[in-house]
């Protein structure tokens, strides 16, 4: 089987628009959360989540460095987020002039989980008040899921497997996986992978409230409502961004002396086949997932050092899904630290699972692992796991393992070591 | 009503808008395709720009007429109420 390693890295998030950036802070234990600014909402179920900074602020995002001022105007925030962190990647990754022969062989899976809401909730409104001769030429194009990976093909002409995933929170895990197989499978030497969201709009928060999946208690202090295994967490904090890696078959990454960050060694999906949002009372798919990465990765148990979990920060999902690492992992458990990066972002969604796998990637690099934030007083459950409290830790790393799951009951683990 | 000069400005303002291109470049002889970098469907919404903007209506046969920068500018003045 041909071998995959990572060789480039790119990410938009709440705490900092490139890697370093955003590294940094999470390092440094800050949380991305505050009030939100793009709309009032003020009488909504929530009116606090982890948005992207605007381009003046200390760590904020300037969508004009990677995305043409046409393409700005036309398409949706989750494709202006993917087509920089994209761009990011590839000029990481030493790949911005990629011969006719390569760019034959490079492609890009880049998903979403929800895709362009806040413009199909505004071009619904135009279509409701001024009819449908005022919508928007770009409305379909702006807002479709693959139009990612659409968008970043044609910019730099990659001419490989064009593929979007869509597995709601899942889809950044699912989107490397695929990605990564389709290497391994020979379809591609180089694959753009990732995923990224953008629904802090209204529409978004009433709906996600209107499920009870988000957390509404603590609208004076918003920074500490993303608190994963916290006895008081009430559901999760809405985040959005990018994250994207280039993936590359290991010979070729090495033939033109590539920086290799790590080897993706393991892929487990799987379904949970229980309910729509709640996830299934056992953990059983997220322990079928992790048993199939483990498995396929062919690494011990007590070879994982770093578990980057899902770790939302919902009453339920949080301790299943600890539950699911102690059964599969037994007493290895007590060796290794695992911890919610949610804590600080919040939930990116589609592009949480991509995002953790670069932080997973990053610790690898650093032999760091990231803080779990607020966790105050964790639940009973806990005892006897390093949850990495408050502070990140220094430790050996030797290989990560990294979860998401997403509504419909899908899940997705990957592994990952360093080479 | 706006005069010959002002609807130039505003078009040309819209036009730098949409199709993110310097204001110097656009001229009256400026083709939308050709010289600014627009698609059919950039032109598609530019019309509809144009249609909000001075309140106009361009339907779909005289919007395909309207290829150059100038011939927008000559459509509204001659289409504009008041």
């Amino acid at each position: 089987m041909r071998r995959v390693v990572v060789t480039g890295l790119g990410l938009v998030t709440p705490l900092g628009a490139d890697v370093e950036t955003a590294w940094k802070n999470i390092i440094a234990a800050k949380s991305g959360a505050g009030t939100i600014t793009r709309f009032d909402a003020t009488e909504f179920q929530s009116n606090y989540a982890c948005e992207v900074k605007p381009a003046d602020h200390e760590y904020g995002f300037d969508p004009s460095k990677r995305v043409d001022h046409k393409i700005q105007r036309q398409v949706d925030p989750f494709i202006i987020y993917g087509i920089d962190a994209a761009g990011q990647a590839i000029e990481d990754a030493g790949l911005t002039d990629m011969s006719d022969e390569l760019r034959l062989r490079a492609g890009c899976s880049i998903g979403s989980g929800i895709g362009g809401l806040p413009g199909i909730e505004s071009e619904s409104l135009v279509l409701h008040e001024k009819g449908p001769k005022r919508v928007s030429p770009h409305f379909v194009h702006g807002r479709l899921i693959n139009l990612i990976s659409g968008q970043v093909s044609i910019k730099y002409g990659l001419m490989g497997p064009n593929h979007a995933v869509v597995t709601a929170c899942s889809t950044g895990a699912h989107s490397i996986g695929d990605a990564a197989r389709m290497i391994a499978m020979d379809d591609a030497d180089v694959m753009l992978a990732g995923g990224a969201e953008s629904t802090i709009c209204p529409i978004g928060i009433a709906g996600f409230g209107q499920a009870r999946a988000l957390s509404t208690g603590f609208r004076d202090e918003p920074w500490r409502a993303s608190r994963p295994w916290d006895k008081d967490r009430d559901g999760f904090v809405m985040g959005e961004g990018a994250g994207v890696v280039v993936l590359e078959e290991y010979e070729h990454a090495k033939a033109r002396g590539a920086k290799i960050y790590a080897e993706v060694v393991g892929y487990g999906l799987s379904g949970d086949a229980y309910h729509v949002t709640a996830p299934h009372p056992e953990g059983s798919g997220a322990f079928r997932s992790m048993q199939m990465a483990m498995k396929k990765s062919g690494l011990d148990l007590s070879d994982i050092d770093y578990i980057n979990a899902h770790g939302t920060s919902t009453p339920l999902g949080d301790e299943l899904e600890l539950g699911a690492v102690r059964r599969l992992f037994g007493s290895n458990i007590e060796s290794l630290s695992m911890s919610s990066t949610k804590s600080a972002i919040g939930h990116l969604l589609g592009g949480a699972g991509a995002v953790e796998s670069i932080f997973c990637i990053l610790a690898l690099r650093d032999q760091v692992v990231p803080p779990t934030l607020n966790l105050d007083n964790p639940s009973e459950n806990c005892a006897g796991v390093d949850l990495v409290p408050f502070k990140a830790k220094e430790r050996k790393v030797r290989a990560v393992l990294n979860n998401s799951f997403g509504f419909g009951g899908t899940n997705a683990s990957l592994v990952m070591k360093s080479v | 009503m706006a005069n010959l000069e002002e609807i130039t400005t505003r078009v040309t303002a819209l036009v730098v808008d949409h199709l993110g291109v310097d204001g110097k470049e656009v001229t009256a002889e400026s083709s939308f395709i050709d010289d600014l970098g627009a698609d059919s469907l950039d032109i598609v919404e530019l019309v509809m720009a144009f249609e909000e903007e001075f309140g106009v209506e361009i339907p779909d046969d005289a919007a395909e007429k309207i290829t150059k920068v100038g011939d927008a500018v000559a459509y509204i003045s001659e289409h504009q109420e008041g």
